[in-house]
Formats: structure tokens, C-alpha cells, sequence
């Protein structure tokens, strides 16, 4: 096969790495003729994408379903204003091809799924992780078992973020743990936070998704150690970082398929979710009704006091955790209509008065303020 | 003392408390103690036979206590448990 060989303008574009002893233009010649996959151009793929690029990737694949939304730009960098709206391989893809217009890209606007993992992964000689969810992270990483490909993998949440190289397979042909080395199952639903508890400080995935990239060059051009059989560990609030060892776990049974990754993660499909007790429900529209009536209704918002400060609807702020504490002062003679974020709390705080003191005036409010800002008032910010 | 850091996510279960003192000389007492100190770690720390859930790994100084002695692993006066939760992003 012939070398690769680098134009004037990619030796000076590159000119920083090539001076570098133990890098050099081979650690250069290596990047340019490796496929990279990024799953998830989110959080972590917008360092993680513009720095594999800004270092000369040759071939970048990028998977992503979704749009970009306004409530993404406080950390995906990759993406400016005028994206708002655009599929995000599609903004990714125009951003990173002005960075570095001697990489080639490939875009999967598409959910990865059991089905279609293998196709779109294999061909590629490594794999960097940067979803955010479970059923994802499992898939990424059985399918990269099965591929016999190295999984960078990062993840954060709030303020806490981990790195590792799974699926690694070093000189002498032994392979390195995998995900499910690490965490065999992963939580059920309930015990994860919901859309409330969330979020994530912005910088964090810029800090985290930098290590992740600096892992994927290291795997590619085989300089220092990689972090196999290693977990890099960050507390962003404590800046306190540990790196712990990691070892395979001999119990596991061996990884040959894909399976149904949302049965496995506890997510039941939409038809069989039914599970819970229905609750009476107004929509945003007969609530609407109802304050333009003038009729007597009280308003209750179960939503916590940061979530209160982004946007309210005038209901009374009774926190989830508190309404059995309050429930003094949710009237049981006339209409009550409860309402959250997106109508799941609601629909609980309604199921644990009912049950526990004998409620039988409380309505939710379907869709909650999402519902009530999109349908009714558009002034009111979402998040 | 031992110190048994808490991960982010399980901190609204600890007062925002990032680290927690130990007297206790194994793990699973330790964790068993913590659990007692704030209930609502409980349920995020064990499964309903009372063992640490699979999503959870404890690890004493760096290394996995199911590399050393699980959880009767031994702690001393100058031990650090770590608490790695498993976190996946934004959604979960």
C-alpha cells in the first residue's frame, strides 16, 4: 500500500505535532488514515469532534438523531445560534468542514439501534462514546466487543465526569475491560434522576470530552498510556480526580449479540407503560378556560423552586417532596389542578394524595408548563 | 478516620456532603453506616437482599474491593472509599 503523504498546507497546518519527537509525522500519518465513529455530536462530541478534526482525523464518522435546540448551546460548542433547528450531524458536519477542510466525514442522522450498530460501526478502528443515555452506552459497547473495536468512553452527569478506554487490545493481543466489566446492569428507571434532578454544569463536557479526545489520539498513534483497565474519575465541584483501577470481570457472560438494550435498561415500550394508576387530567387549553372564566379552580406547581424561577404559571410552589407535609393547604372542595415540567411528577404527587388522604378533586395538567408555553403562552421559557 | 467520598448524583441524599467520616472497619459496615446516617441512600446503595447494586462499585484506595476481599474488605485510619455510580449523560 502506498504511504500516506501530506500537501504543503496540511504539513503546516499539522506543523505542531510534527515537531513533537514522539509524535512526529508518523503519529501524524496514523491520525490521517484513521476512522474514527463519534457517537452523540452532543455535549461531549462538540470538544470532542472539533479537536479529532482541528488534529486531523482522516475519516470521521458522526451519529446523531438529534436537532439542535436553543437549550444545547450552553455546552455543545460546536453549534452557534443559526443551528437552532438543523439536524445536528448536518450543523456538526458544516462547522468541522471549515475547520479542517482535509477530513472527510460521514454523518448517520439516525438513532443507533441493535439493528443498525453493526453496519454503521464496523469499518471504523475505534469508537468514542459521547451519548447520554444507558440503553446507548450498552449497545455502543456490545457492539464494540463484538467488532473487536476500542471503546473510548466518557460520561458525565452534573458536575461528575468519567473516562475510560474499554475493549482495548494491547500488543500482545489481550483485551482490556469492557463497560459491562465496570457495571454489569445498569439502574433501573426509578432510581435514575428524572428531568428535574438533571442537568449539567456546561463546562464539564468540554473538560471531560477533551480527555476522551486526547484518549482517541493516544489509541490511534499508540503514544503514552492509554487509560485501559483505568477509570479517570472528575468532581467538578471539589476538583477532586481519582484514577482507579479496573479489572475484567470473570463472571460475565461473553458478549455475542445485540440484544433489546430498553427492555434490558427497564424502559418499557410506549404500549405496555400503562402500568400506572390513570389520573384525572385537564389539558392546557381547558385550564386556560378556566382562568379566562374566572372560575374557581387553585393552581398547585410541584415543580421545585430553581425550576419555579425560569418560568410559573402562577400555581402555588408545593415541591414533589413536600405535598403530603402541605397538603393543609390543597383544598379538597374545589377543583385542584396539580402541574410539573412535562406532567409525570404532577401525575405523582396526585397519585400520593389520593392514596394516602383520600383526595378526590385533583386534576393534572397534561404536558405540563412545556404544554402551557407551547400551546398557550410562548413567552414563557422552556427548558 | 476513613473517608467514603460520595459521587455527585447521590450527594442530595448527604446534605450536599462530600465526604463523610468513618469509624467502621469494613466497607460493608461502612456503607451499611452511611446508609443509616442518610436512609435515602438506602434504595441507590442496595438491592432488596441487601447487597451493593450492580451499578454501584465501591473502590478502596484505587482498586475495586472485588479485587481485594469484597465487602469485608478492611479499612483503616487513613483508607479513602470511593463510591462510583454509573452516570450516562444528560437523559439516562
Amino acid at each position: 500500500m502506498a504511504q500516506t503523504t501530506f500537501s504543503k498546507e496540511e504539513l503546516e497546518r499539522y506543523s505542531r505535532h510534527l515537531i513533537i519527537p514522539e509524535f512526529n509525522i508518523e503519529g501524524q500519518r496514523k491520525l490521517k488514515e484513521a476512522r474514527v465513529l463519534v457517537v452523540g455530536s452532543g455535549g461531549l462530541g462538540s470538544p470532542l469532534l472539533l479537536y479529532l478534526t482541528a488534529a486531523g482525523v482522516g475519516h470521521i464518522g458522526i451519529v446523531d438523531f438529534d436537532v439542535v435546540d436553543e437549550s444545547n448551546l450552553q455546552r455543545q460548542v460546536l453549534f452557534g445560534v443559526e443551528n437552532v433547528g438543523m439536524p445536528k450531524v448536518d450543523a456538526a458536519k458544516k462547522r468541522l468542514e471549515s475547520l479542517n477542510p482535509h477530513v472527510e466525514f460521514e454523518t448517520y442522522n439516525t438513532m443507533l439501534t441493535s439493528d443498525n450498530a453493526l453496519e454503521i460501526m464496523k469499518g471504523y478502528d475505534l469508537v468514542a462514546d459521547g451519548t447520554d443515555n444507558f440503553p446507548t452506552r450498552y449497545l455502543v459497547n456490545d457492539a464494540c466487543v463484538i467488532l473487536g473495536i476500542p471503546n473510548v468512553y466518557a460520561s458525565i452527569f452534573r458536575f461528575d465526569g468519567q473516562v475510560s478506554v474499554f475493549n482495548y487490545t494491547d500488543k500482545e493481543g489481550v483485551v482490556g475491560p469492557n463497560y459491562r466489566d465496570l457495571f454489569p446492569e445498569p439502574p433501573p428507571p426509578g432510581l435514575v434522576p428524572s428531568c428535574a434532578e438533571g442537568g449539567v454544569i456546561g463546562v464539564l463536557p468540554g473538560i471531560i470530552g477533551s480527555l476522551q479526545a486526547n484518549e482517541v489520539i493516544k489509541v490511534i498513534t499508540g503514544i503514552g498510556n492509554p487509560l485501559v483497565g483505568r477509570l479517570f474519575v472528575f468532581d467538578a465541584l471539589n476538583f477532586d480526580t481519582r484514577t482507579l483501577n479496573l479489572n475484567k470481570n470473570k463472571n460475565l457472560k461473553p458478549i455475542t449479540e445485540l440484544i433489546d438494550y430498553q427492555q434490558f435498561c427497564g424502559i418499557k415500550p410506549a404500549e405496555e407503560k400503562q402500568e400506572e394508576v390513570p389520573v384525572k387530567e385537564v389539558s392546557v387549553q381547558e385550564l386556560h378556560q378556566l382562568i379566562s372564566d374566572g372560575e374557581q379552580y387553585q393552581l398547585i406547581d410541584v415543580r421545585e423552586p430553581y425550576e419555579y424561577e425560569i418560568s410559573q404559571i402562577n400555581g402555588e410552589l408545593i415541591p414533589l417532596s413536600s405535598v403530603l407535609e402541605k397538603a393543609n393547604l390543597i383544598s379538597k372542595d374545589k377543583k385542584v389542578i396539580i402541574h410539573c415540567r412535562s406532567g409525570k411528577r404532577s401525575a405523582d404527587a396526585i397519585r400520593l394524595l389520593q392514596d394516602t388522604l383520600g383526595y378526590n378533586n385533583l386534576y393534572n395538567l397534561k404536558g405540563g408548563i412545556l404544554a402551557y408555553a407551547k400551546e398557550i403562552d410562548q413567552s414563557l421559557a422552556t427548558y | 478516620m476513613a473517608k467514603i467520598i460520595i459521587p455527585t448524583p447521590l450527594r442530595k441524599f448527604t446534605e450536599q456532603t462530600a465526604t463523610i467520616d468513618s469509624k467502621s472497619e469494613t466497607v460493608q459496615a461502612a456503607i451499611e453506616d452511611l446508609a443509616k446516617l442518610y436512609p435515602g441512600l438506602q434504595q441507590h446503595l442496595f438491592d432488596k437482599e441487601g447487597k451493593i447494586r450492580s451499578f454501584i462499585r465501591i473502590f478502596v484506595g484505587d482498586d475495586d474491593i472485588q479485587a481485594l476481599d469484597n465487602e469485608k474488605t478492611a479499612i483503616q485510619e487513613d483508607t479513602v472509599v470511593s463510591i462510583i455510580p454509573a452516570i450516562a449523560g444528560g437523559i439516562s
